[in-house]
């Protein structure tokens, strides 16, 4: 039988992929970007996950902002990359380095 | 094993797998196309936890706007695969060992027979769209307010960082196109010759 470590031990596999992803795809940083899509939606398989087990639907309204917040940030995300694509020819996280922090 | 593990076990499967493509495949539009597959598999695995009106939202949402709007910014962007793909694998042995003791350690806490304990659930009286709408407009209606607040942020912000200035755009000024006269457009050229050719044609008809 399913139980919530299952859904949990699920979540963090996700998460972890989202990691190595961020780490492994530093030339691009439109799939950066689906990397993080993947740990917040890890994060919100664990919300989920709670709120059934518990009982409690607050777990579930805090997913809808999630989602809503991560739709507002994969929108400018996307903006970013078209203005620094359009300045640099290249979209190489190596690249943006013109501060030289 | 009963049906809701072996769904469980389907979904799970198929999500890792499109993940892990997601992150190593070559080609941009490849990953998007996994992300959309992993978005609809979890929304399976949020069906089978009761969550059907955020499962719907998932895929309404997700595959339907910002994966799509994902696609349009990979087609629009030129990228040389080829060069994106040098020294994919150069930092994944470390990131690969700390991302091993990582899950380790979540598992090994995760396995706690407290996290087993059977479900708190109780058989829902009404439906979860019902249920979630009667405490978003109640308890958590300042926090609905803000999340619009947000979305018409982000419009503003989209669309203020891509404009492009004064010097690319062709439209005309409003100003000077509404102050234009006839004088400047229409000029009047007598041609004698026309004349004589429309009357003719006249007479034919």
């Amino acid at each position: 039988m399913i139980n919530l470590s299952h859904f949990l031990i699920l979540a963090a596999l996700l998460f972890m992929i989202g990691v190595v992803g961020i780490f492994l795809n530093r030339k691009n940083i439109i799939i950066l970007l689906m990397a993080i899509e993947l740990m917040l939606l890890a994060v919100n398989m664990n919300f989920i996950a709670f709120s059934y087990y518990l009982g409690d639907i607050a777990g579930q309204i805090f997913v809808f902002f999630i989602l809503t917040v991560a739709a507002a940030e994969a929108a400018i995300g996307l903006a970013i990359i078209i203005i620094v694509f359009r300045n640099n020819r290249s979209i190489d996280v190596e690249d943006i380095n013109r501060l030289k922090g | 094993m009963d049906y809701s593990s072996a769904v469980f076990y389907f979904f799970s499967f198929i999500l890792l797998f499109s993940a892990i493509k997601v992150i190593t495949s070559r080609n941009p539009i490849f990953s998007a196309l996994f992300l959309v597959l992993s978005f609809f598999s979890a929304a399976g695995l949020w069906l089978l936890l009761q969550a059907e009106f955020l499962a719907i939202a998932l895929v309404l949402v997700y595959v339907g706007a910002v994966m799509v709007l994902f696609l349009f910014v990979i087609m629009m962007i030129d990228i040389n695969i080829e060069v994106m793909k040098k020294g994919f694998w150069n930092y994944f042995p470390a990131i690969g060992f700390v991302s091993i003791i990582m899950l380790t350690e979540i598992i090994l806490v995760l396995n706690k027979p407290f996290f087993k304990t059977p479900a708190l659930f109780k058989p829902p009286l009404k439906s979860n769209t019902d249920a979630i709408g009667e405490v978003l407009y109640s308890d958590y209606i300042l926090p609905f307010e803000i999340a619009a607040i947000i979305l018409l942020v982000a419009i503003i912000a989209a669309i203020a960082l891509t404009l492009r200035g004064k010097k690319m755009h062709k439209g005309i000024d409003p100003a000077i196109q509404i102050s234009v006269k006839k004088s400047d457009r229409l000029k009047m050229v007598d041609m004698g010759i026309t004349k004589t050719k429309t009357k003719k044609r006249d007479k034919r008809n």
